[in-house]
């Protein structure tokens, strides 16, 4: 096949698929085991200084926030961060200094609530690098190349463009059409955190509403770290089992953990709580707001039970559930500025 | 009046993939007047939701799947799209240049730049693979450009052609382009040309606003008002003025 052109981002993340079932085929345990941890061993055990991360859900929709507080809480450094629509989660994790290279999709951003104050600082002082640039599609075409053990997805994205030029795919000729096709290159995180609506014990996990890019990117990770709603018996996963999108065998921990969410939107459970997005958006204008909101709801609490009464306990959280439900006032704390 | 004019553009019964923000309220203002059949769709796998209790923040958070046909994945959303499933494109820039090619990655050099935006999202997807695509921007000297800080989405790239010659899925890309002063098409060059100016915009307004000659053809349509019908939808939609604010 002739290589018509080369993108110049850093390659990351990728190995050779042989190697990587290899890998599989040493470390990952096909038996279906017990995987309950807390939230502390699970982070300690297998999220490690400079890892290629990759968060689930969609920036500030179904994120394990509480899984992204523990790797703060434990002051990892150097984190590698795939910004694939990563909004809150990939936010937080560059505000607390944990994340020195990102691969944006989307990232920096919090949609429509405007840029991110925190990461734009990160990135414009050069603190945090930009290593490549992708698509939103083209991002998770990475985790699908590496889901089926190949090492790459063709697509027709990406092409004639700048950010083909800072990615690390390839333009090829393509053998079948004799035109220029786009391969985008497998990419296997070292871990990955997906938040779930329930699973059983051993990790068979349940995703209600749209699966964004988990059903790929939970393949793809050579770590997973799932954290969840509920832990449901087996028998109630096996009574619908076309509902579990997740197998036991990709996942290395299970963490319970009820609004692991918040402050982001949980669909079908609970909403966004703008009220504290605007509190962490308008204290990160400044380093010294910034930490002043770690201090306060991160390192000041031993804990996600700790920092869910901080937000406002069990008051705020029905309320939230209620939003969810189309049954409260919305507020938008950030509009009226 | 931006967010009306770009919603007439949408015709009945076709899919709309849209990004965040004054999109997403064109989209839905369509469907609640001239096209209610217009399936909306949304990259992380949202599929023709009903009209949900408040707009969508995100592209991918619960109100863009309420009610939904399915709630999907990003894989089978822009597979769906690159099948030619996908009609319109609606996107939002930071910069445009005269063949419609769009940036929203940084402004300045990409290693150290004077402003960080997000990057491409679905933005290149979209308009890498969807039909037509729309463009929904403010405009002004410093987004009307002659070059490009960053190509982010491919437009009609260099002119005639180019799309095809690096690979693009043939017969797509921008088709119109809708700012605060006008509506813009392309034309056989594949250059941007004005069509309408709204109510009240001159043409020199809308030479002025650009660093690129805009082609002004002889005849140039004014847009139509919006009518009371739809604005009181538009407020509707927003009821809390989060997208109507800007």
């Amino acid at each position: 096949m002739e290589v018509l052109e080369v993108g110049g981002g850093e390659f990351l993340g990728w190995c050779d698929p042989e190697e990587h079932r290899e890998w599989v085929r040493k470390n990952k345990s096909l038996s279906m085991e017990e995987k309950v941890m807390d939230l502390r061993e699970a982070v300690s055990k297998f999220v490690h200084d400079g890892n290629y991360i990759a968060s689930g859900g969609f920036g500030h929709v179904r994120v394990s926030m509480a899984a992204i507080y523990e790797i703060i809480r434990q002051r990892k450094r150097n984190l590698i961060a795939a910004g694939k629509t990563s909004v809150h989660d990939l936010d937080c994790l560059i505000a607390s200094g944990c994340v020195s290279k990102v691969e944006p999709a989307y990232s920096f951003g919090h949609e429509l609530r405007g840029l991110s104050p925190a990461s734009r600082r990160a990135v414009e002082t050069g603190r945090v690098k930009v290593a490549a640039e992708w698509s939103n599609a083209s991002l998770q075409w990475r985790f699908k190349a590496a889901a089926s053990g190949l090492p790459w997805t063709p697509a027709y994205v990406l092409l004639g463009t700048d950010t083909f030029k800072h990615s690390s795919a390839k333009i090829v000729k393509d053998p079948f059409t004799g035109r220029p096709i786009c391969l985008i290159p497998a990419c296997f995180p070292d871990v990955a955190l997906i938040h779930v609506h329930r699973c059983d014990k051993y990790g068979n996990a349940q995703i209600d509403g749209i699966l964004v890019e988990d059903f790929e990117l939970a393949r793809a990770a050579k770590r997973l770290i799932i954290t969840t709603e509920e832990i449901i018996p087996n028998e109630k996963i096996r009574e619908k089992p076309w509902l579990t999108s997740i197998p036991y065998f990709y996942v290395d921990a299970v963490v319970e953990v009820p609004y692991g969410c918040h402050p982001c939107n949980m669909p079908y459970c609970y909403y966004y709580d703008e009220e504290h997005m605007a509190e962490y958006l308008n204290l990160t204008r400044t380093e010294e707001g910034t930490r002043e909101y770690f201090d306060k709801y991160i390192y000041g609490v031993d804990d996600f039970d700790q920092y869910l009464e901080l937000i406002g306990g069990i008051k705020k959280l029905n309320y939230l559930k209620k939003l969810e439900q189309g049954r409260a006032q919305f507020v938008y704390p950030w509009v009226a500025k | 009046m931006m967010i009306v004019a770009a919603s007439r553009l949408l015709e009945d019964r076709k899919t709309v993939f849209t990004g965040t923000g004054m999109p997403i309220l064109a989209a839905l203002l369509a469907q609640n007047t001239h096209a209610p059949n217009l399936a909306i769709i949304y990259e992380a796998g949202g599929m023709c939701p009903v009209r949900p209790p408040t707009i969508p923040l995100s592209v991918g958070d619960s109100m863009t799947f309420h009610k939904a046909i399915m709630a999907s994945s990003m894989d089978y959303v822009i597979s769906f799209i690159q099948a030619g499933y996908g009609e319109y494109a609606f996107l939002g820039a930071a910069q445009i240049d005269m063949y419609g090619n769009i940036n929203t990655t940084v402004i300045g050099p990409h290693d150290r730049p004077k402003v960080r935006f997000p990057g491409s999202g679905g933005a290149n997807d979209f308009g890498s693979l969807c039909w037509k695509t729309i463009v929904l921007m403010r405009q002004d000297k410093q987004r009307f450009v002659k070059k490009l800080d960053f190509l982010t989405t491919p437009g009609h790239l260099s002119g005639v052609g180019a799309r095809e010659k690096v690979g693009l899925p043939r017969n797509t890309g921008p088709w119109r382009v809708v700012t605060q002063l006008g509506v813009y098409g392309f034309d056989e060059d594949k250059r941007m040309t004005l069509l309408s100016v709204h109510p009240n915009v001159s043409i020199e307004d809308v030479q002025k606003n650009s660093s690129f000659p805009i082609k002004i053809p002889d005849k140039v349509e004014t847009t139509p008002e919006p009518t009371e019908k739809e604005l009181k939808v538009l407020r509707s939609l927003d009821p809390y003025n989060v997208v109507l604010r800007k």
